[in-house]
């Protein structure tokens, strides 16, 4: 059966508390989940006391505040702390979301951080996501045309045609939304899950791209798209606003289509 | 796998982008996702009319009954109320036990059995409609 429990070497004990420095005014915890590959031990919950009137706005600024004062051993990914490169994709007070676009005043009581859900944990809040990054180059996310660009041009699109991108194009690939996924959870090594989804529509919708019929080929299949069930989490939790369901939905009206 | 092994073995080599591709697309499920919408669409009015059959029978007689299925209406509605409700609890329970067991051998099994089930009841309950509507 799927996995409902943690395994024994998961379940997450209760770890060190750092406590603010005095006279600190406004303190909020952060609860943050540790797992060292090294030490042989279970993960746990690590609090940090931060004092908000010396730190940035955004969970992002916290944790880096906790590394570079507190804890230095606290490993995360980052980048470019505005929401564009997807490295700081992590769960937020029960919500898979981009650290750096997460305003510490929007989350009442503690802050919990833990890694994005159900991938294998590298270390602390950094997931393992070769599985999807491998999933996403299976559906060829570049352009297929037997067609010739023009020698002395780019190959035009109608603004319509344009259009068609929006809301596609924008998605950086942080995967929240496939790592909040339940379909993924339980069948992530067949299902594609909604952002590999979302990027193979990108690809269909593009009137550039003469491979549409080999790509919904490729995808017509029980677990690889049809593994969707309209949950929605993916298009709640995307940090980007975006919706995979609905190009999901896409994908299986043009399966229809094509039948019809 | 143990939490006591100190030294975890590799047991797979394969490349990330060999597993995502795996076997390959089957190359089918449109007509099964199709299936389940047109059924659970049919199956509106069709409950619809179960329900109020019901309830005009409340405390009727076995005579009454019937009368009421020797309608050659009642009895066609019935049997495609059976056929279909059936027909769509496969393809449902089908699709819960692919979710949730990830063993091949096992799904297989469970499915085939949740299906066996399934078609002995629908031919349970329209051989039943059939005794009353030819009898």
């Amino acid at each position: 059966m799927a996995e409902f429990k943690l395994p024994a070497n998961s379940k997450i004990g209760t770890g060190k508390t750092y406590k603010a420095e005095a006279g600190a005014k406004r303190v909020k915890s952060f609860q943050v989940y540790r797992w060292n590959p090294d030490d042989g031990k279970n993960p746990v919950m690590d609090t940090y006391e931060v004092d908000l009137d010396k730190c940035g706005p955004m969970v992002l600024d916290a944790i880096i505040k906790i590394k570079n004062e507190i804890d230095s051993s606290l490993t995360f990914r980052r980048s470019c702390r505005e929401g564009i490169c997807g490295s700081c994709a992590m769960n937020i007070d029960g919500t898979n979301t981009l650290a750096c676009l997460k305003p510490i005043a929007e989350v009442k009581g503690d802050v919990k951080i833990t890694p994005l859900p159900h991938m294998p944990v590298v270390k602390d809040l950094v997931p393992d996501l070769s599985q999807p990054y491998a999933q996403l180059r299976s559906i060829e996310p570049w352009l297929q045309s037997d067609t010739p660009a023009p020698p002395d041009e780019e190959r035009l699109q109608s603004k319509e045609e344009r259009a068609e991108l929006d809301g596609l194009w924008e998605c950086i690939l942080c995967f929240c939304c496939s790592t909040s996924c339940p379909s993924y959870w339980w069948n992530g090594d067949r299902y594609l899950g909604p952002a590999v989804l979302l990027q193979a529509y990108r690809w269909i919708a593009d009137s550039r791209d003469e491979a549409t019929g080999k790509r919904l080929d490729a995808l017509e299949d029980p677990f690889k798209l049809y593994r969707c069930h309209t949950i929605m989490n993916c298009t709640q939790t995307c940090p980007k606003g975006l919706n995979p369901a609905k190009a999901i939905g896409k994908i299986k009206q043009l399966m229809l289509e094509r039948q019809a | 796998m143990s939490t006591q092994d100190k030294s975890p073995s590799i047991t797979m080599r394969r490349s990330q982008l060999g597993r995502a591709r795996g076997l390959g697309s089957a190359k089918h499920g449109a007509a099964h996702w199709w299936a389940e919408r047109v059924t659970s669409v049919a199956l509106l009015p069709l409950s619809l009319y179960f329900v109020v059959s019901v309830i005009m029978l409340l405390g009727a007689d076995a005579h009454a009954m019937h009368a009421y299925m020797a309608e050659p209406w009642n009895s066609a509605l019935f049997l495609a109320l059976i056929i279909i409700m059936f027909y769509h609890l496969s393809m449902g329970l089908q699709v819960v036990v692919e979710d949730y067991v990830p063993n091949e051998a096992k799904r297989l099994l469970m499915v085939m059995v949740l299906k066996g089930i399934i078609i002995f009841l629908a031919l349970a309950s329209a051989v039943s409609v059939l005794k009353l509507a030819l009898s």
